[in-house]
């Protein structure tokens, strides 16, 4: 690359004025960027990639500032530009689309209309041409029927359609560099795939820079020419992405490939070289003979559907028939054997993890039964469940640590609460000792169980969690998502400990994710769901390894598979 | 649009439902004779007998109820003891005034506030959101009618500058035609400049005094709301396409920021009309409101009940309206209605 | 003051834990960054405190006329002057504070026990009592809150208690659907499903999960309605409602100052009113700062 890059960050500091001081959040980092290149920045949170980004384009809030360095774009020094040059560059010549696309569009303006706004912005259509031109913008992002598209509000419009907006309004003005911020995250995987692979084309199409920035070591050795890494306002390292995962350089760079599930690994393969290894516990088979601990037959779950037409239609009795119940469960039958763990996986929507929820017996089943050891207690309504004998023996570690710990108890409170309301355990200082020895068992430090959940970090909340699950040794432990809002290098901790747990304490999982890398580690059977009904079920290596559903297989293809 | 004010107005029907069961059982709780109360301070044993059959009070309280509502219905709220005239009457008379006093306060207290609020968020920490932050807390704290008080004192007997506060228009000056009921109208529509000038000057100070009350709320709320929208992601988008700040602060942020504020202007018009009624009592003002404070003093119940319940049904109709211009903004609403 | 969580919060700031701080530490933190609210809290001490010993320390009589001594402007001997029939204006706005003050504290103690259980058993259980208690707040936000009171007031009778009953009964959509919303929610929050599967009672999950975690918004709710509720008695006794002449009270007294502003005699109503706007100005800062240190989040 000898011409000069497109986009040269040198020596960047950005800081941020907090109530504590002044906090780097970027230092004395330098990244370029060629044209027609596309260069991912990797970190995990707090790592400081979007403050980069944000630096680039002007858009900091007041709090932040570039201390030092410059940033170059073809020629221009993008720190001293005056404010209405960079009006001028953002969106014609560099362009961003942001996490969450819902909230990136303004609710009550036609999609249609906010492109026109940008094209009109930057004199690339006059008012009688906008129209035309803001359709054809639509197009360019496969929306099917435009026309109509454009007068659509963003309400209307799903995830990855309002991410194809943004896409759509950011290419508008055919920008020379692209910075996508996490496009994908909170889509599902099948979606992500539709969104990057139409990123892709379209700028290799007008060989644009691309900057993309995510969390998913995955996505951006997939989809990009070189790969940056950050770690706490740093860059660690630089390489092509071909390269990166063969030869990661950095100590950081490796513990956070290693984290990062992929095919063909176990286990203790995500953890760090230097971590202690989980005591391999044997990995008892499951026993089918004493019949299964749970066995799920027709489960069904409805909601009434929303109530559509106007009061007013609904007063003068012009409303059609009641509409159809929505069945977010249709009819599903599964089975976990004592020991096992089942995986149950599919995308946002397909009814997982209602299903977990009415195992768990939080919310009752509109038809079929849940048998439980015998007994089903599909039958017992959720609401008296708290009070029956085998509500210990099913718990569950929710998806959100810090939203599942009451803000204003101490984590000891917190695992000692299933102890005090059901346990046996009486007397303060053996109900102490009991949550020091849980606190040891999940790896949480004991010095911190006095501290309140805004005072613990996110893996010490899942700790937390998960030791107040296993506070009474169930029998069945649920686990929904339970690593989805934690970053690669703590999932991997967590999934070690959970399947060590599993072991010792003689449990069986229901495993809830949309993670096909992380079940393929953790189960040993998989069940996939879409639109509440079962697609396809088998042994983890089977399904995920050959997959028989169309379905199944469009997930599995959808996931960003980096060069190996 | 249409299906939209249909829907809404069958949601005003349980809130008049409501307010006229609360207005009749306000009627019905006072402790001791309803009768005497209604026959007012001096009736004789006899006369008081006579109104308790002529209101039916000796009737079961479902029929009572019956015969209100088909009173109402008929527009009847009684007849005032103190004026001699049928409630219905007396309020007609006067709540033009009291609208027009309204209406001003509040059209004045929009144009300060809305602007405000919007510049103190956009130039949040500046001193004019220092400003913005005094007027809202010192606003809500002044009693509406020490404010009113203040002005006349400062205004009238120390300046001069304005008239006596004693009603609505110059005694001897002759009142235009009545067209609106709103004098500010009337005597344009008359062409009669010098009239004009007299009832502007009579409304300036329960205008100005209304004004500083509810700017508060008003400010405080469009501040917030610009502050929220200014840091939502579609307004760092509009920003990174490159969209001007009047582009982003105009169309992006500004229409979003108005949809809680519109919200707000039900909670201010509730308060509007509560102190429209102190403000009448210190400008000596002719509408609705000082003629319930009379007919408080005097004991004489029909007009109050009157007042309470027309100012209810105003204040339903008005958020009605409320509820229709945030349709108008917000398409989510408007499609789903 | 600023929102920077809409940018990733800098490294330090996320990946150590922050440090334990308690509430004084947070306290003085906050009155440090803004001064006023410490002045509010002086100020509040001040206002309990006449309130308290106000008749002790008043100078004079606070019903004692002396028509000689009538309609004296602010001196030495009578530092807010005299009115019509000569009584001390000083005296009175200090012996007034309680009777004002007295009935802001009941009338919102009162909202908030009932407006608080209906609202939070309203959130939490939703059903019939939800709907009911939607259907009465409604129905008393149909009216113009003030002149409801006035109704109320006038129906039930012209006395100190049913001025409170009013003042409670208007606050009552507010609290109950602050409530109403806090509990609903987190009726379905993480930590209560947690709670739920520790085998706790809906009841037990109500009295320890949901109730504590909604009082600090609570406390914020009452602070901020103080100042709304001690105007609002002064209204209505402004309007010749609740409290009758003798008795010393800041609204009352402003009614009967108001007819001498035309001629001059301004005192009489000032020291009455700017005691009142004192009070309210007071509490209303004061929301802000219990606001700014319970619930940081909703600084506006």
């Amino acid at each position: 690359m000898n011409a000069p890059p497109l986009l040269d960050i040198r020596n960047l500091t950005v800081e941020f004025a907090t109530r504590r001081g002044v906090v780097k959040a970027v230092e004395a980092i330098d990244i370029h960027v060629g044209k027609g290149e596309t260069v991912a920045i990797v970190g995990e949170s707090g790592s400081g990639k979007s403050v980069t980004s944000y630096a680039v384009v002007r858009i900091l809030d007041r709090a932040g500032s570039v201390a030092k360095g410059s940033i170059t774009f073809s020629g221009v020094d993008l720190v001293t530009a005056t404010e209405s040059q960079m009006c001028d560059l953002r969106g014609r010549e560099i362009s961003m689309i942001f996490q969450n696309p819902r909230a990136a569009l303004n609710p009550i303006r036609k999609v249609g209309k906010q492109i026109e706004d940008v094209l009109l912005q930057h004199v690339q259509a006059t008012r009688a041409t906008a129209r035309a031109k803001a359709i054809e913008a639509l197009e360019k992002v496969k929306i099917a029927r435009p026309e109509e598209r454009y007068d659509a509000y963003p309400f209307e419009l799903s995830g990855g359609m309002c991410q194809r907006v943004v896409i759509a309004l950011a290419l508008a003005c055919q920008p020379q560099l692209l910075i996508a911020d996490e496009p994908t995250t909170g889509l599902d995987v099948t979606t992500q795939k539709a969104v990057m692979d139409l990123i892709v084309e379209l700028t290799r199409e007008r060989g644009m820079s691309t900057v993309l920035i995510t969390h998913d070591l995955g996505l951006a050795a997939a989809y990009s020419d070189r790969v940056v890494v950050m770690e706490k306002g740093r860059v660690v390292e630089t390489a092509e992405s071909a390269t990166i995962f063969r030869k990661p350089e950095h100590a950081y760079t490796r513990r956070l490939m290693k984290a990062t599930p992929r095919i063909g690994m176990s286990l203790t393969d995500l953890l760090p070289d230097d971590a202690p290894r989980p005591k391999v516990v044997e990995r008892r088979t499951p026993q089918a003979e004493a019949g299964p601990l749970l066995r799920v037959d027709g489960l069904v779950k409805e909601y009434p559907a929303a109530v559509s037409g106007s009061l007013l239609a609904r007063v003068t009795g012009k409303a059609t028939a009641a509409p159809a119940p929505f069945r977010a469960v249709d009819g599903i039958s599964f089975t976990v054997a004592r020991g096992e763990t089942l995986g149950l996986v599919g995308e946002s929507g397909c009814g997982k993890s209602t299903t977990s929820m009415m195992v768990t017996r939080l919310i009752d089943p509109s038809g079929g039964t849940i048998v439980f050891d015998g007994t089903d207690i599909g039958a017992i309504p959720a609401k008296q469940f708290a009070a029956s004998a085998l509500r210990r023996r099913i718990q569950m570690v929710f998806q959100d640590p810090t939203d599942s710990l009451n803000p204003r108890f101490t984590a000891e409170r917190a695992i000692a609460d299933p102890i005090m309301r059901m346990g046996a355990i009486t007397g303060r200082d053996a109900l102490r000792g009991r949550c020091e020895e849980l606190a040891r068992l999940v790896g949480l430090p004991v010095e911190l169980i006095d501290r309140f959940p805004h005072q613990l970090s996110g893996g010490q909340k899942a700790r937390v969690g998960i030791a107040r699950a296993i506070a009474l040794d169930p029998d069945l432990l649920i686990l929904d998502e339970p690593t989805a809002a934690l970053d690669v290098s703590v999932q991997a901790v967590v999934l070690n400990l959970l399947q060590e747990l599993k072991g010792r304490l003689g449990m069986s999982y229901l495993f809830v994710s949309h993670d096909l890398n992380v079940v393929r580690l953790l189960c040993d059977r998989v069940i996939v769901m879409k639109t509440g009904q079962i697609v396809e079920e088998g042994t983890a290596e089977g399904v995920l390894g050959s997959p028989k559903a169309d379905y199944t297989k469009e997930l599995l293809s959808a996931i960003p598979h980096p060069p190996s | 649009m249409l299906r939209l004010i249909g829907a809404r107005l069958l949601t005003t029907i349980p809130s008049v439902i409501g307010v006229i069961i609360v207005t009749f059982l306000l009627t019905r709780v006072l402790p001791g004779d309803t009768a005497a109360y209604f026959a007012g301070p001096t009736a004789s044993a006899q006369a008081i007998a006579e109104i308790r059959s002529k209101l039916g009070l000796d009737l079961p309280l479902p029929q009572q109820f019956f015969t209100y509502v088909m009173a109402l219905l008929k527009g009847d709220l009684g007849q005032s003891l103190t004026t001699g005239q049928p409630v219905t009457k007396d309020i007609a008379a006067r709540l033009p005034a009291s609208a027009e006093l309204t209406l001003s306060g509040l059209l004045l207290a929009m144009s300060v506030a809305l602007p405000l609020g919007v510049i103190a968020a956009v130039k949040q920490g500046s001193w004019i959101d220092h400003l913005c932050r005094v007027v809202a807390t010192a606003g809500v704290s002044l009693p509406v009618f020490f404010t009113g008080l203040l002005l006349v004192y400062t205004f009238y007997f120390i300046l001069g500058w304005s008239p006596a506060p004693l009603g609505r228009f110059d005694v001897f000056l002759s009142e235009p035609p009545r067209v609106t009921g709103f004098l500010l109208i009337d005597t344009l529509v008359a062409g009669d400049v010098p009239a004009f000038r007299a009832a502007l000057s009579q409304l300036i100070l329960p205008a100005v005094t209304l004004a500083i009350f509810s700017l508060a709320p008003i400010t405080r709320m469009t501040r917030a709301s610009m502050l929220a929208v200014l840091g939502a992601d579609f307004v760092r988008t509009a920003r990174a396409n490159g969209l001007t700040n009047a582009r982003v602060i105009g169309t992006y942020a500004f229409r979003n920021a108005m949809l809680p504020v519109v919200t707000t202007l039900g909670m201010v018009f509730s308060f509007l009309l509560g102190a429209n009624v102190l403000v009448e009592k210190v400008f000596a003002w002719p509408g609705i409101g000082s003629y319930a404070v009379e007919a408080l003093i005097a004991s004489d119940y029909a007009p109050i009940q009157g007042f309470v319940l027309t100012m209810a049904i105003m204040y339903v109709m008005l958020n009605l309206l409320i509820d229709v211009l945030y349709g108008i903004i917000d398409p989510r609403v408007r499609l789903e209605g | 003051m600023t929102d920077s969580s809409r940018i990733e919060p800098a490294p330090a700031l996320r990946f150590e834990a922050p440090p334990s701080t308690s509430i004084w530490t947070h306290g003085r933190h906050i009155v440090a960054e803004n001064p006023i609210t410490g002045f509010a809290f002086v100020l509040f001490a001040l206002i309990v405190f006449v309130a308290l010993f106000g008749a002790s320390i008043a100078p004079f009589d606070p019903l004692a006329s002396n028509t000689t001594n009538a309609l004296q402007p602010p001196n030495m001997r009578h530092w807010f002057g005299t009115d019509q029939l000569g009584r001390d204006i000083f005296s009175r706005v200090l012996v007034a504070t309680r009777l004002d003050f007295s009935i802001a504290v009941f009338s919102v103690a009162l909202v908030f026990v009932l407006g608080g259980l209906a609202g939070v058993t309203a959130g939490f259980f939703g059903g019939w009592v939800d709907k009911l208690v939607g259907r009465i707040a409604d129905t008393i936000m149909a009216f113009p809150l003030f002149v409801l009171a006035m109704g109320i007031v006038a129906a039930l009778g012209n006395s100190v208690t049913n001025i409170i009953i009013a003042t409670a009964i208007i606050n009552f959509p507010l609290y109950a659907r602050v409530a109403r919303a806090e509990a609903n929610v987190r009726r379905e929050a993480g930590f209560v499903q947690a709670a739920r599967l520790s085998g706790n009672s809906e009841w037990r999950l109500l009295l320890t999960q949901i109730v504590p975690n909604i009082m600090p918004i609570m406390a914020v709710q009452m602070s901020l309605t103080m100042g709304y509720a001690i105007l609002n008695a002064a209204g209505l006794s402004f309007i010749g409602l609740g409290v009758r002449p003798p008795t010393p009270e800041w609204g009352i007294m402003v009614a009967e100052g108001a007819s001498f502003i035309v001629s001059g005699e301004w005192w009489i109503a000032f020291f009455p009113g700017l005691a009142l706007m004192t009070a309210v100005f007071c509490f209303n800062l004061l929301g802000d700062g219990v606001r700014d240190l319970i619930d940081p989040q909703r600084r506006t």
